[in-house]
């Protein structure tokens, strides 16, 4: 073979491979995409997730085989899922729907500890003061759709407060007249997301058709306040600001105008 | 029917090993046995010897995944096995895709079109390199694990003892390219993690030892060798070991060789001693 054979082969596998590579990837990009996928407990935040499982399915093993099985009209609830091609999830990372099958948060967190990676890990399930427990995990968060949450009719309903594994904490109920009949109150389900674990028993509770509580994934659903926010009437919050400088500079100059002209700027006051 | 048998002594051999890991990792599942436990990717031996896929294990550290150390171990146990003993004997006694490829083969063969290639072999020789080294880099660009995402021995393991999904897609896909379009064109041209193996079992000790005096070149290891191109330098030509690293020992040649040719053997690397034990029987 002469140089230029080789040279002229060499250039074609690069771009055959590349070719193909990037197809591959392209799928490989776009399966990843899947930021609604729950994942088990301990498992860390997605995109550190999805690099770091093996998609080995030992925790789905564990799942499937734990103590704590759970029976209902005599079909064995699965809760974990390895994703296969057609699932929503990414392809071969475990994950579950909480309407069909809820996490039951086993006390000894059989899914956690059979990782053999990392991806699903203690150090994500703990709380402050470096505790691991079932009742730390950040699974997801519930959410609830009060357009056909039957208590927000004013109907009594609580299904998803008694469900919750994390009861008067994760889910509470909320008291409130009701204004249409007069005499009557409405019992609100409220979520508090630091307790939530986005078990999902709720969503598997929910009475209404497709459920009015949701499991969402905390990184999807949850907001972020910015640093500037400071709760004046939470000791804890006002320590973020002990050390703040009272100094303040003012980088723009004032505004000319009357505070009313600056506020609507623009708006046509003669129609 | 009793020669019938040796005459596919390490046939039935690599369907048992093949059916039987896929039957363990079924029933680490299905049953919570623990002998065998998770797929292809990462499994559990006993429940305690950890085995990594090299592949899938360099995509992660391309990825920038911080890599545990049950995974060094499974990865050291595996380079070990293969490194010394298998060779590239994982494609064709473990990976299931191994089932569906070479029944496209079988299927060539008996409607005899083996010759008909949409794609020319010669073109794509070195392609599964390419390719391996090209997910190594999409790895790093995308920040997954890129192959591990249509990585059909992935989607047959995860499909038998999880859920398979829409995964027989791909697998019928594989079957009718290996069919119709390209004879042995997975395995042969295209699957990276065969790469890998082919590297790491480059210097491994189990080889098929061929005696040009028994040979009488009537071409039988050819028609049904996955990789004939490692047949070549050495069938009727002279003594020697089949050296060429996509070998995957699968000891077809050397059921079908009627002239006692050929046979598994220790490869020696110390030279001027003659030293073939004789691993077969």
């Amino acid at each position: 073979m002469d140089r230029r054979t080789f040279l002229n082969n060499l250039i074609q596998l690069s771009a055959a491979a590349t070719a193909a590579g990037a197809i591959a990837s392209a799928f490989a990009e776009e399966n990843k995409d899947k930021p609604l996928a729950l994942r088990p407990p301990g498992a860390l935040p997605e995109k550190e997730f999805i690099k770091t499982c093996i998609r080995c399915g030992l925790c789905v093993d564990a799942c499937k085989n734990r103590e704590n099985k759970m029976i209902i009209n005599g079909k064995e609830i699965d809760t974990l899922y390895l994703a296969a091609p057609g699932d929503n999830a990414p392809i071969g990372t475990p994950f579950f729907h909480p309407r069909t099958g809820p996490c039951f948060m086993c006390d000894d967190i059989p899914c956690m500890y059979a990782c053999p990676t990392g991806a699903l890990t203690p150090k994500e399930c703990q709380n402050d003061k470096g505790e691991v427990a079932i009742d730390y995990a950040k699974m997801g968060v519930a959410v609830i759709d009060p357009s056909s949450c039957i208590a927000f009719w004013g109907l009594q309903c609580t299904a998803c407060y008694r469900a919750c594994p994390e009861m008067d904490k994760a889910i509470t109920i909320e008291w409130k007249p009701n204004e249409r009949t007069g005499e009557h109150a409405y019992r609100i389900p409220v979520v508090h997301e630091k307790y939530c674990t986005g078990c999902g028993m709720c969503e598997m509770a929910c009475i209404t058709e497709k459920p009015a509580i949701k499991i969402f994934p905390r990184e999807v659903f949850l907001g972020k306040v910015s640093n500037r926010y400071v709760k004046g009437w939470s000791k804890q919050d006002q320590q973020r600001v002990k050390n703040a400088s009272t100094k303040t500079t003012t980088k723009t100059p004032w505004s000319s105008e009357n505070p009313i002209q600056n506020l609507n700027q623009g708006v046509n006051w003669n129609d | 029917m009793i020669k019938l048998i040796t005459k596919n002594r390490y046939l039935i051999l690599r369907r048992i090993t093949q059916f039987l890991i896929l039957f363990l990792y079924f029933g680490a599942n299905y049953y919570g046995w623990k002998v065998l436990i998770g797929n292809l990717s990462f499994s559990k031996l006993f429940n305690t010897i950890p085995l990594t896929d090299p592949y899938a294990f360099l995509q992660m550290l391309f990825a920038g995944a911080v890599i545990s150390s049950n995974l060094i171990i499974g990865l050291i146990v595996v380079l070990l096995f293969y490194g010394i003993i298998g060779g590239r004997a994982y494609c064709s006694w473990v990976c299931p895709v191994n089932l569906i490829t070479d029944l496209a083969a079988w299927v060539r063969r008996k409607t005899h079109h083996e010759k008909d290639n949409l794609v020319s072999a010669m073109k794509i020789k070195k392609f599964r390199y390419a390719f391996l080294i090209a997910m190594l880099i999409f790895s790093t660009i995308i920040g997954a694990a890129a192959y591990e995402f249509i990585n059909p021995i992935g989607i047959f393991t995860r499909g038998v003892a999880f859920t398979l999904g829409f995964g027989w897609v791909w697998l019928l896909v594989i079957f009718i390219f290996d069919a119709f379009v390209l004879k042995n064109g997975w395995c042969g041209h295209i699957c990276p993690v065969g790469a890998m193996y082919s590297l790491i079992g480059a210097k491994n000790i189990i080889r098929v030892y061929h005696t040009k005096e028994n040979c009488t070149n009537c071409g039988n290891c050819f028609m049904v060798c996955p990789e004939a191109q490692v047949l070549g330098p050495v069938i009727n030509k002279k003594d020697d070991y089949i050296t060429g690293i996509e070998c995957t020992n699968c000891g077809r040649c050397i059921e079908v060789c009627e002239d006692n040719a050929l046979k598994f053997s220790l490869r020696n690397f110390i030279k001027g001693e003659k030293n073939e034990k004789n691993s077969s029987n």
